[in-house]
């Protein structure tokens, strides 16, 4: 199986929404061993200027994922999941992740490069807020841009 | 606790910390984050494709080698950008049912850059486990007053 070439460029529109609660962050932050209060407490978050409980530095990955898969599961890709590894990860936070966020990602496919049998694969999820009471992406605002590539190892690599 | 600017030097340390890893974290983390690769909790599946067995998720250790920069700045909305590389994976023994660390990640800090018109400080990770560098280019962007 080979990568196909023509990826670099290609875009994923927004898809499902996703729906940031409280326990999702309480849970994600226990799972990373975190322990600030602005993660467990809403009065702690509210302390420091938040509305609601702030998520972690690297909670969007669970978004950022989701979109990703929009391009591993497409056949037209060519990427066999069992042979990806994770090569590096960016998080450019244009505001924090808030609880009662409503967000959805628009994946961008920004790099193919062959190495060896396998190619590295460059995605960047673009993740927004939905506006309270906006039924589609139009009335958004930006909070992350994530930023991750992949090595998808070729045969004997 | 809050920080300025004014306060911080290039070079500066930011403390450090240890986490220990069990693979019952890492069943944790895969449910938290979503991420069910089995590499990261089936022994045979992990050896089959040729690691030395169940590997932690390389945003596990990227996840919580930052506690310490948002402990550090007071308030986790403050981290601004975040970026690593992995470079070597993060073994986890099967120590289930005993008392023992499948893994320990350690984790140190310093101040790698001041930028005083954008407000914020560069914080770069040193992180290692098994006495090997397991991230690299671990640095973590900070707003400070």
């Amino acid at each position: 199986m080979t990568i196909n070439p023509d990826l670099q460029g290609r875009s994923y529109p927004a898809k499902e929404v996703y729906d940031v609660g409280r326990e999702k962050i309480r849970e994600f932050a226990r799972a990373v061993k975190a322990t600030h209060p602005a993660h467990f407490e809403v009065d702690a978050a509210r302390a420091l200027g938040h509305s609601d409980l702030v998520a972690p530095p690297t909670f969007a990955i669970i978004v950022a994922q989701r979109a990703d898969a929009q391009l591993i599961e497409d056949p037209d890709a060519g990427i066999d999941f069992s042979r990806v590894v994770h090569a590096d990860q960016r998080f450019i936070h244009h505001r924090p992740i808030i609880a009662g966020d409503r967000l959805v990602a628009e994946l961008h496919v920004d790099g193919v490069r062959a190495m060896g049998g396998g190619a590295m694969i460059t995605t960047r999820s673009e993740i927004f807020a939905l506006a309270a009471g906006a039924t589609d992406g139009t009335a958004r605002e930006a909070v992350t841009t994530a930023t991750s590539s992949i090595l998808v190892r070729g045969e004997g690599q | 606790m809050t920080r300025t600017l004014s306060e911080l030097a290039v070079g500066q340390d930011i403390g450090s910390r240890s986490i220990t890893v069990t693979r019952t974290d890492l069943v944790k983390y895969a449910g938290a984050s979503g991420d069910f690769n089995p590499i990261h909790w089936n022994e045979a599946f992990a050896t089959g494709v040729g690691l030395p067995g169940v590997i932690a998720h390389g945003m596990f250790t990227m996840g919580s080698a930052v506690q310490l920069v948002t402990d550090w700045a007071g308030d986790p909305a403050a981290v601004v950008d975040f970026q690593t590389r992995f470079t070597k994976p993060v073994p986890v023994s099967d120590t289930t049912g005993t008392a023992e660390a499948g893994a320990v990640i350690e984790i140190s800090g310093a101040i790698g850059a001041l930028d005083a018109g954008a407000g914020t400080a560069r914080v770069d990770l040193t992180v290692v486990s098994g006495g090997q560098k397991v991230l690299m280019k671990a640095q973590a962007v900070v707003r400070l007053a």
